[in-house]
């Protein structure tokens, strides 16, 4: 089956700014495909590449098939887009939002409706609303539900979870996982490393290049290491002496305890000596499975 | 020992018919770190206005920094140091600029300010960016400086909403190790934030819903009394937000 994107060599740069350095990767049929990553990382830059709304200044992109330089027009027709910052009409309505996204793409809310209803039936009962005075999470709900009304082939969603808590985080993957069963395939952008496990796939990107592609599982084993999780009373006493520690290649917080590694991949007794003298009474160490976000730390730092 | 700088009881704030905040009652004492959790539009930021003089209570009793928030908001923001996300530095002023624009707003002397902006660029090693623009810097560099410049005049709380948010994992936890190294100085850092793992980096954990406080404790004794493995979990599990048939503000 033919790849849904295909990228080799995607770079761009703005003036002194080099935004993508040698971009590949490609995107199957109806996967979720996540870039992973921190603000300036490049993903907008090039979400907006894949969408035709930018050219690259060297490198070859193709979506669905089509050369984006070339087949603008056509590619459009196919993909739909919500972009990081909320870009619908404040001053019209919720339903008429919908039914301009619907027409523009010449279809209507009827034909597609059951594409949309689980997402769009939280929003209805505030159909005659300006969309402008929704709150975030409906916003974000009528911002999807536009961007799927024409029934694209390909979703494209910049960060759609930054800024929302985590209950709304999660209910949003719930309803992004639905979209599968309809042949959708979705590329989608964040900087909670969480949520790459729930992609199929993940790229994590930095500086403007990828670090990596696999499956989220995969990513973790990558990890080089044995990983040690240290938990004491005082966090950030804890963490300076274990920096402190001879053997210490890296020490992270991680929630409620610090992530090690150490030379050798072992510790022994003179680490329980050095924390105590360092006043960290009661330490616990126990080996764990390194994570997205251990694994990213560990690419970073090369 | 523990020393009370927040003192809330029974605040409540009203815009119109909605309850933005409905019966708070909290503490936070010197030194701490408070994490002050909860969905979109459970009243988060209505609390943090208050709580930083910027607007006044419908009915309860508010004290920050000693200070009573509806007779002595000008003294409260005195006394405490505010950063946001989304606007906290002059994006077309420098580094160094910055520093003595906010060190003159705060009302400390040149001598201090300058000894103060010293101090400051060598601990975050950014001597050699001083003289540039703030919006040629990463996001990373500009929201530490952001933090630092906010407890440049040794408030005794930091109201900090968000700050996190979207930054590098490496660039993150340096942030909470300057936390960390605040609140060691006995400087009271309130933090708000989505990302649920840095809940656990706090003393204690507040989780608002609806406008209410439903949950306040130190992560360990909340995932104890929920039976959860995580703040997240905790979170999930209590926070849950607006039903769809609701309509808040984010």
């Amino acid at each position: 089956m033919e790849n849904v994107i295909e990228s080799s060599g995607i770079g761009k740069n703005f003036g002194e700014t080099r935004a993508l350095k040698d971009i590949s990767f490609s995107v199957e049929e109806s996967e979720i495909f996540g870039f992973i990553g921190p603000d300036g990382a490049g993903k907008t830059t090039l979400f907006r590449i894949i969408t035709t709304l930018l050219l690259p200044d060297k490198g070859e992109i193709k979506v669905i098939g089509m050369d984006c330089a070339l087949k603008f027009k056509e590619i459009r027709k196919n993909i739909g887009y919500m972009p990081g910052r909320f870009s619908l009409y404040q001053d019209l309505s919720v339903e008429e939002n919908l039914n301009f996204y619907a027409t523009v793409f010449g279809t209507t809310v009827t034909e597609n409706y059951d594409l949309i209803s689980d997402i769009y039936s939280h929003i209805e009962p505030f159909k005659k609303r300006l969309a402008g005075n929704l709150s975030g999470g409906m916003k974000q709900k009528l911002a999807l539900s536009c961007a799927l009304i024409h029934k694209p082939r390909l979703l494209v969603l910049d960060e759609p979870t930054t800024g929302v808590d985590a209950v709304s985080r999660s209910e949003f993957w719930e309803m992004l996982a639905k979209l599968k069963q309809h042949k959708i395939t979705i590329i989608v952008s964040t900087p909670y490393m969480d949520e790459a496990m729930k992609c199929n796939r993940v790229a994590l990107i930095q500086d403007g290049t990828i670090l990596s592609i696999d499956k989220p599982q995969q990513i973790r084993d990558g990890f080089s290491r044995k990983l040690f999780m240290v938990t004491a009373g005082e966090k950030y006493r804890l963490i300076n002496a274990l920096r402190k520690y001879h053997n210490t290649i890296s020490a992270y917080f991680f929630g409620d305890s610090v992530h090690v590694t150490f030379k050798n991949d072992s510790y022994d007794d003179s680490l329980y000596d050095h924390l105590t003298s360092e006043g960290v009474e009661n330490a616990e160490i126990i080996e764990t499975k390194a994570g997205i976000e251990d694994r990213f730390l560990e690419l970073m730092e090369k | 020992m523990n020393n009370t700088v927040i003192s809330v009881h029974n605040l409540v704030k009203k815009f119109g018919n909605f309850t933005a905040n409905d019966n708070l009652t909290f503490e936070v004492y010197e030194g701490e770190i408070f994490g002050f959790l909860g969905a979109n539009g459970a009243g988060k930021t209505t609390a943090i206005r208050i709580l930083s003089g910027l607007s006044k209570p419908t009915s309860g009793n508010v004290e920050v920094a000693g200070y009573d928030a509806y007779r002595q908001p000008e003294q409260i923001k005195r006394n405490i140091g505010y950063m946001c996300q989304k606007f906290s530095l002059y994006e077309d002023l420098t580094v160094k600029e910055n520093i003595t624009l906010y060190g003159g707003i705060y009302g400390m002397s040149k001598k201090k300010i300058s000894e103060r902006a010293d101090d400051l660029l060598e601990k975050l090693h950014f001597e050699e960016y001083k003289n540039r623009i703030i919006s040629d810097l990463p996001l990373g560099f500009r929201q530490k400086l952001a933090f630092s410049i906010a407890v440049l005049h040794n408030p005794k709380i930091v109201f900090l909403d968000e700050p996190t948010g979207g930054v590098d994992p490496i660039t993150r936890r340096q942030f909470w190790e300057m936390i960390y190294e605040t609140a060691g100085r006995r400087i009271t850092v309130f933090v708000t934030t989505h990302y649920m793992d840095e809940a656990e980096y706090c003393d204690r954990v507040s989780i608002m819903s609806e406008g209410r406080i439903v949950a306040l404790d130190t992560p360990a004794a909340l995932k104890k009394q929920y039976n959860a493995e995580s703040v997240e979990e905790v979170f999930i599990k209590i926070a849950r937000p607006i039903p769809p048939a609701s309509l808040k503000g984010g």
